[in-house]
């Protein structure tokens, strides 16, 4: 009796694992908190890396997956779902993660939407440009940025990162009371991104050095630097980087950012 | 909801997202009354609005001493607070993901790049900023863009964006799409697919949608007017 269900356990975590397909470059900030996520609540999965840089999300295979070409991307039995937040809150559901991902009780469950809500045209904007003024178009495109561009996506930075502080944090440990949430999942692996393009974004900011710390360490430390080896390391492969190998989506890059 | 006491709604309806939460609120029947914040005049500096909300911005949500900001996070607190037809925001995982799926993507999508549309020719132009011909010309062309994907990823053969009925991802992008119209600028004209889209959203939101969006037509004849 035990050894059947012993053996239907071990049939289903196979099964459950070939069913969910999770296609990541951990590089990116999202690709980073549903990687996170998943590993922490132990949500066995098929990882499939792919590179951005290289152009995956253009090839006709991926389009089956995401017609809207960003990862992550996940693919559930016959269940396609894009943006690593929806990801995330179907995960928590699907999987009975725990509560202080996304509380059941509405008002702090509303607490994490909204910071989910606002960080997207905030933090994960200016965040993300940082990497790609300061390190990706200059060195992997061969393009120089504009001084006053670069002053400017600073100031844009700041300006988020002190919302961040006054209105998000305040003197909590996480951004929704005594628990980590999806809410410090999502904002930790944006903060991270300018750090790989060689800022420190902590610097003159105790506050949220301390709040970066506890959150790296309710997910484990091992876990939190694993997910970010690659965008730690990015001053560093980025001069591996071939810019021919870029070139298709160069004019796509500088339109985006530049115009 | 028995005893609940109604929600205060700051809006100006000029925005956006405060129409959607508007209709939603009225087209609900969720008791609620609304506190105007002219964001022409600047109401949305004051020093007591932002205690308020510091982003300085609306719409903004107090019930009963919970405030709340963003519109789509309102919105999913209103729909799972109170007894709302399970449509607007399913219970269903796959189904709630799609609506969870638009509502992320639709920040730096539809809702930055019909706004962007809207300040360049109508707002920037008012505060004696002309209007910039290359911004403004990627700015359609962006706009462009989303409405492919409204058009190819969400909408596909559906009636709506996530599925069969209409959703709060409809409601937050049909308000954002009828912006650029304070000039007389019809986004859709091109797509009859959006265009009916829109008028099965319009006729599934009745009265409530042509109030919200008042404001809109006024500054429409007033804009219109002038050429």
């Amino acid at each position: 009796m035990v050894r059947t269900c012993e053996a239907q356990t071990r049939l289903s975590k196979l099964f459950q694992k070939m069913s969910l397909e999770m296609y990541l470059d951990l590089f990116s900030q999202p690709c980073r908190s549903v990687y996170i996520f998943a590993k922490k609540n132990d949500i066995q999965f098929d990882y499939k890396k792919i590179s951005l840089f290289e152009g995956y999300q253009y090839s006709e295979e991926y389009g089956k997956i995401n017609l809207l070409r960003k990862a992550p991307a996940i693919k559930d039995g016959d269940f396609c779902l894009a943006e690593s937040v929806a990801i995330m809150l179907y995960l928590a559901e699907k999987f009975h993660t725990p509560d202080h991902w996304y509380p059941a009780d509405l008002q702090k469950r509303a607490r994490v939407n909204e910071y989910l809500s606002w960080q997207h045209s905030a933090i994960r904007i200016h965040g993300s440009k940082m990497l790609w003024f300061k390190l990706l178009i200059p060195k992997a495109l061969g393009v120089e940025i504009p001084k006053e561009k670069i002053d400017n996506a600073v100031e844009d930075l700041n300006a988020s990162l002190n919302l961040f502080e006054e209105k998000f944090l305040q003197d909590r440990p996480f951004i929704v009371g005594d628990q980590i949430s999806l809410a410090d999942l999502v904002a930790i692996v944006e903060i991270m991104q300018p750090v790989g393009a060689g800022m420190d974004v902590f610097e003159n900011r105790p506050n949220l050095k301390a709040w970066k710390d506890r959150v790296r360490a309710e997910i484990g430390v091992e876990l939190f630097d694993e997910a970010h080896q690659a965008i730690l390391c990015a001053q560093e492969s980025v001069k591996t980087m071939d810019p021919k190998r870029m070139e298709h989506f160069k004019p796509i890059i500088l339109r985006y950012f530049l115009s | 909801m028995a005893g609940r006491q109604a929600v205060k709604a700051y809006l100006d309806l000029l925005s956006q997202p405060c129409r959607a939460l508007l209709i939603f609120l009225k087209h609900n029947r969720i008791p609620h009354t609304v506190e105007l914040v002219a964001l022409r005049k600047g109401q949305h500096k004051t020093p007591e609005f932002s205690k308020l909300n510091p982003m300085q911005k609306v719409p903004v949500l107090d019930d009963n001493g919970f405030v709340l900001t963003e519109s789509d996070a309102i919105l999913k607190y209103l729909a799972t607070t109170y007894n709302v037809p399970d449509h607007w925001y399913p219970k269903l995982p796959e189904k709630r993901a799609r609506v969870d799926e638009y509502t992320a993507w639709h920040h730096v999508n539809t809702r930055m790049h019909a706004s962007t549309v809207f300040l360049q020719e109508v707002i920037f132009p008012r505060m004696g900023q002309p209007t910039n011909p290359v911004k403004f010309k990627k700015a359609l062309t962006d706009l462009d863009g989303t409405l492919d994907m409204l058009e190819n990823m969400f909408l596909k053969r559906q009636a709506f964006l996530c599925g069969h009925d209409i959703s709060l991802a409809d409601l937050l992008a049909v308000c954002e799409l009828m912006q650029p119209m304070c000039s007389g600028r019809d986004v859709l004209k091109d797509r009859p697919k959006l265009q009916s889209w829109r008028s099965r959203v319009q006729s599934a939101l009745s009265d409530s949608f042509d109030e919200a969006h008042s404001v809109v037509y006024q500054i429409r004849q007033k804009f219109t007017a002038k050429l």
